[in-house]
Parts: structure tokens; sequence; C-alpha cells
């Protein structure tokens, strides 16, 4: 059925289709419509699950990690300082191998303290063993959560996934979503069966010491899986197309890429107003295209390189910055090359929108500019020079 | 004898928290389901591949068990299994009253049906004898030494069962390895009571310490019959038993026993100060036999 919702009620929805049994999370903007969304799902008999309402992001993970142990379904979301909050419980849930979902509003980090977009919260935590997928738009962030717990729960893996909205401009955006019917909902993700789990029948001992004699050997193991991933993620979106009628890649997504000149690779909303400037060059004879990145782990680095081998100008567009180092996704781009015969005569690199700075089509206009000029490197788009000044006056 | 805590640990010599454990797993029996901080007791009893545990039992970070144990708890009432099925969490001193202090208020102002035990060894001894929330008053510890310019550790114990007392919960307790027995009646209440409990367990640790490892179970007892650390509980915030002593010792007499107050046996005046804070805890909870009137209560500690 379609309906105009705003992203955050949109999750909401999703998530009591996909019925966890418990869900907990602490209050932090953007992310918070989705849980008081919920809140109020349950409070209306309209889903049978346990809110646990806590003190701290660190235990609203935790509470769903100890949940998961169970057996049970589960659902936590948060953003930004929340997310780093509770990194310490984000790699624990991984390396315990457990199920679990969240839905993070992507949001810039303090200090100077920002509530708006970019991805410098994800990206810190990408090498947590997560899986990460970026939405572009409210419909695709509907529909992978879905394809979340799908992969998620898929015995061979069992690994976590983070759902990745842009703050505000998803979680906040309302569009009209084809939201799926619950016996379709269903049909592609049936009950959750743990393979494991704390059970009095078969006690067991989760997480215990495990020193150099085997610990490699556990992260050995998650980097294996997120290889399968990579192969599961077409599958799972193919089965996905077969129920809902709609059409994902899942790892990458090529937009007039064929016969490009110039493609600029980014990651989550940006991409929609990529494809408008894309639109608009194209009607003025410009070869010009996009590739989003969808999976940001596992990074889908072959099916990237073997899209843009033959185009002879990239630019890596990163919402995140490294501090002292190349932006973060540039450098991933750049290392899918190594080695190969076939690349980019030119990979450029662009650091935009930090802190929930406007991304114009003239700012993606002058990126495309940008590429046909010399190499960048971590190039700062937009930035205001008269706030740069050594001897800033205060205006006021 | 059948136990839920098997042998074959790598705990050290007259550890009292290796026993305790087993007391309260053995009392709360099969039908429980164990979260665990990281501490001691989790790496003595837990190093892969081999586990001393009987019942299913989970171990996630430092500061969390609390928060674990809410996540379990809540899935369990979800399956319809919460009354069939205790959940335990615990921890070390540091884990409950420092690092995990705020997941545990968490865990007890939300109501979940869960007993949290803390093994109250007074110092993070699996680091190394740092001193903790739960150090005693002029305790010798690797970041408390004594030394010219000081007598140990500068304040005394935090009060945590007043301040488990103060969330309002059905039942806090306090217990030591002394008396095995009391353990287990209290665990055994405890997992009675529906909604959060709190139980706090003296347990000596002879490396920490500095006592020998085959007076664990007297030292414990010293500290009990000093007053210095008196056995109380508490149902709905009120005090209904205490476990009353004679003849009251001397402080002294405890502290001789352990290596980290020897520093103090030559000095009165700080021997005064311990004997003061056992002398308040006489008065505050009625340890003497000859006291009649229980006070009224709400307060705990120490």
């Amino acid at each position: 059925m379609k309906e105009l919702l705003e992203g955050s009620y949109a999750v909401a929805e999703i998530i009591k289709r996909c019925k966890p049994g418990v869900i907990s999370a602490y209050p932090i903007t953007p992310q918070t419509h989705i849980v008081e969304g919920l809140a109020q799902i349950v409070a209306n008999g309209e889903l049978n699950a346990q809110c646990v309402n806590v003190e701290s992001e660190h235990s609203a993970a935790s509470v769903v990690l100890g949940a998961s142990a169970i057996g049970i379904r589960t659902f936590t979301a948060t953003s930004s300082q929340g997310l780093f909050y509770m990194a310490e419980v984000v790699y624990n849930i991984a390396g315990l191998r457990l199920p679990v979902v969240m839905t993070v509003a992507a949001r810039a980090i303090s200090a100077p303290i920002n509530i708006w977009n970019d991805h410098q919260d994800v990206v810190s935590l990408r090498d947590a063993g997560w899986i990460q997928l970026h939405a572009e738009d409210v419909q695709e962030a509907v529909d992978l959560h879905l394809i979340a717990y799908k992969i998620a729960e898929n015995n061979s893996i069992m690994l976590p996934v983070m759902v990745i909205m842009d703050g505000f401009i998803l979680t906040h955006g309302v569009e009209t979503i084809d939201m799926p019917e619950q016996a379709d909902v269903d049909k592609f993700l049936p009950p959750y069966k743990a393979p494991y789990k704390l059970d009095v029948e078969k006690p067991m001992t989760f997480g215990p010491l495990v020193d150099p004699e085997s610990y490699m050997e556990t992260r050995y193991a998650i980097q294996e899986t997120l290889k399968d991933v990579l192969n599961l993620i077409p599958k799972v979106t193919a089965e996905f197309a077969k129920v809902f009628g709609r059409t994902y890649n899942g790892l990458i997504e090529e937009y007039k890429t064929k016969d490009a000149e110039r493609v600029i690779v980014a990651v989550g909303s940006v991409c929609g107003t990529i494809k408008e400037v894309v639109d608009e060059l194209r009607a003025k004879g410009k070869k010009v295209g996009v590739l989003r990145v969808v999976s940001y782990r596992p990074f889908p680095a072959q099916q990237i390189s073997e899209a843009l081998k033959n185009i002879p100008k990239v630019a890596v567009v990163d919402r995140a910055v490294s501090l002292g180092s190349i932006a973060p996704l540039a450098g991933e781009v750049k290392a899918a090359f190594f080695g190969k015969a076939k690349k980019p005569k030119m990979i450029s690199s662009f650091v935009v929108g930090l802190g929930g700075r406007d991304i114009t089509k003239d700012s993606i206009k002058e990126i495309f500019r940008l590429l046909t000029g010399k190499e960048k490197q971590g190039e700062f788009v937009d930035l205001k020079p008269e706030l740069l000044k050594e001897n800033y006056e205060d205006p006021v | 004898m059948k136990t839920l805590f098997n042998s074959g640990h790598t705990a050290c010599a007259g550890c009292g928290q290796s026993m305790a454990a087993r007391l309260v797993i053995d009392a709360a029996g099969p039908n429980t389901i164990v979260v665990n901080n990281t501490g001691c007791l989790e790496v003595f009893s837990t190093k892969f591949p081999e586990s001393a545990w009987g019942v299913p039992w989970i171990h996630s970070l430092f500061e969390n068990a609390a928060a674990v144990a809410s996540g379990v708890e809540s899935a369990l009432t979800y399956l319809g299994k919460k009354d069939s099925i205790n959940v335990i969490a615990q921890g070390g001193d540091g884990s409950t009253a420092d690092i995990g202090l705020q997941a545990l208020s968490g865990m007890l102002e939300r109501g979940h049906d869960i007993l949290y035990v803390c093994y109250d060894n007074e110092a993070y001894m699996n680091t190394g004898v740092q001193r903790s929330g739960l150090t005693p008053f002029d305790t010798n510890t690797s970041t408390s030494p004594a030394g010219k310019q000081s007598t140990g550790n500068i304040r005394p114990k935090k009060p945590m069962p007043e301040i488990a007392n103060a969330h309002g919960i059905p039942y806090v307790a306090t217990a030591s390895t002394a008396f095995p027995q009391d353990i287990q009646r209290k665990v055994k209440k405890a997992l009675s009571i529906k909604g959060p409990k709190y139980m706090q367990i003296h347990v000596p640790c002879p490396l920490g310490w500095r006592s020998d490892t085959n007076l664990t179970t007297l030292v414990a007892r010293l500290a009990v019959e000093t007053g210095l650390y008196p056995l109380i509980e508490f149902e709905n915030g009120v005090l209904t038993a205490r476990r009353q002593i004679s003849p009251l010792k001397p402080v002294e007499e405890y502290l001789k026993t352990q290596g980290r107050f020897k520093h103090l046996l030559n000095k009165p005046e700080e021997l005064k100060k311990i004997q003061e804070i056992a002398d308040s805890n006489i008065k505050k909870y009625g340890l003497k036999v000859s006291e009649v009137t229980p006070p009224t209560a709400g307060s705990g500690g120490t």
C-alpha cells in the first residue's frame, strides 16, 4: 500500500512488520522518531514486543545483545555520539556473532556539537564486523531493513547489520512509500531460528576468555564471512525483487556510467542530487554518471573496480573525513585498483557536506568541472574562506 | 558433590570469589542464566575451550552485565518463559560500584526480575590490586599505596546497599564467604521475590589482601565479627534481618590478618578511625546481641 510517511515512521512501520521481540534505544536526534514510532505501535497493541527504555546507548546495545543471545529478533537505533558511546558493545555484538539490526541516523561528530548529517559516525565504526548498508531514499531505507534481517539471520552469516539513513534528510524527509504488506514480509522473512542461544536445556558459555592460541581465528572467521556476504547480498536482493517487485543490486548502483567519461562515486542521499545533475549534464551532451556504494561493509572492491575500470576520470565524494589522512571512501576506491592493469587515469577526492552543509546541484557541478583539471586529493568543497581567516573578527 | 560450577577452573588458592560463586549458582539451580561482567571470575572460569559453568552463561564487557541481563530477562518475558528461569547478573566490586554503576542503576530502576550479585573483594584484583569504590578506608593498594605522606585509601567504602535500596527495590542483602549457608539462603530468598534484587558478598582475595590462602574463611569471618562487614537484609527498604555478633572483636584482630593493613598496626590514630567505622555499623544496624530494637531502615552500607 502506498502512503505518505516521514522516513522515521516508515522505518518504525517496517520494523513492526519484522516483529522483533525486544526493542531498546536511547534518545538522540535525529534518531528519536523511529523509536517513538515503535513505542506507540507497541502501546497500541499492534506489535508484541518488549520496549526497554534504557539509561544510555551503551545499555541499549547491551540489552539487544542479551536478548539476541536468547535467540529472538531484536532492534535498536542510534546516531552520532550515541553510536560512539555504544562502540565497544557494537564490536562485542559482532564478535559474539549475534544478528542484531540497528538503524543509524548518520550525523556529524562533536566537537563542535552538530546534529546534522554527515558520515563521520558510521565511517568510524566501519571495522567493527558489522555489515553497513547505506540508503539513498526512504523507500530504500524501508526495504534495506528487511534485507538486513534476512542477511544477518542467515545461519551461515550470523553478523549484525547497520542500516544507515542520512540524518534529517531521510529520517525526517517525507516520501510516498510503498509499504510492504505483512503477508509478503512473512514470506520473505520467516521467524528467526538461532543456531545457538542461551538455553537452560542446553547450557553454553558465550564470550569466554580467548588467548593468543585461538583469538586470531575468531577475527579471520568474521573476515571470511563478510566475503560470503558479498556473494549473498545480490541473491537476497533478487529474492526481494521477486516478492516485492523492487530491484536493488545491494552492493553498488551504477547510474549512466557505461559510456561515461566522468563519474562521481558517493554513498547515501547525496546520490539523488548527483543523479539530477547527471541528467542535466547528459541533456547537454556531457558524458557523466554516478556510482553509488550501497554496501560500505563488506566493501565491494571488485565490483567497483570492474564498474570503473574504463572510466577516464573518477571523483570520490566523501561525506566524512579521516583527519590526518586521505578521505575514507576515496582511500578504499583507490585501493580497489591496486595492481589492476585497467583503471581510471585520474581518481580525485572531495570532502563535502560535513555537519549538514548543503550539497547543492552547483556543488556537484563544480566537482564535475574540477574533474577536467588536475587531480585533487581530499579537496574540501563549499568552504567559506571568510571563516578561515587567521585574524577572523567576530561580526557581533 | 554435583555442582553447576565445576572444578578445574584457574582461580588462585584460597579465592573467596570462586567459593561464593559456586554457592550462588548451586543455590539458584540449573534453571538459571548467568550474565557476567569482565573480571577475575570470568577469566578464571571460562578460558577457551574450557568452561566451569553448568548453566547458560554469557560475558560481554566489563560494565554491562546488568544491561545484558536486562535484555536476557526482556527476551524471556517476551517468550513467556520468565517465571521458570532465573536471571543472575554478577561481577566484582569495580564492575559493580564504579564502571558498571550506571548500567546497574538502570536495571534496578526499570524493575527487571534479576538478581544482581556483587562479589566484593574490595579492589581491582584482576588487573593487579588497584583501589575501587569499594576499597575500605586506609587500605594499601597499588593505586592507593601507603607511604610517608599516605596511610592508604583516603575514602570509606561506597555505600552500595544504600544506593541499591534508594532505587526502591524489593530485596537487598549482604553476605560473606564465611557463612556459606547464609549465602545460599539469601540467594534462594532473593530468587523467590519478583523484581530487581541486589546482593553483595564479601569475598577475600589472598593475593590482593596479602592473607594466608588457608585463612580465607577466618579472615571473612573476622570482617563480620568486628562489625566492618555487617550482614544485613532489607525488604522493600526496611531492615528485616542482621547477623548479631557475640563477642564483638576489635578491628585490629581483622586487620592484622592481612598485609594490606600492615602499615596501620603501629598507628593507633588510624586504628581508632577504623574502629569508629565498625562502631558506627554496630550502632546503625544493631549488631550487638543485647540490641533488641531493630533500627529503622533504608540505611545500609558501612
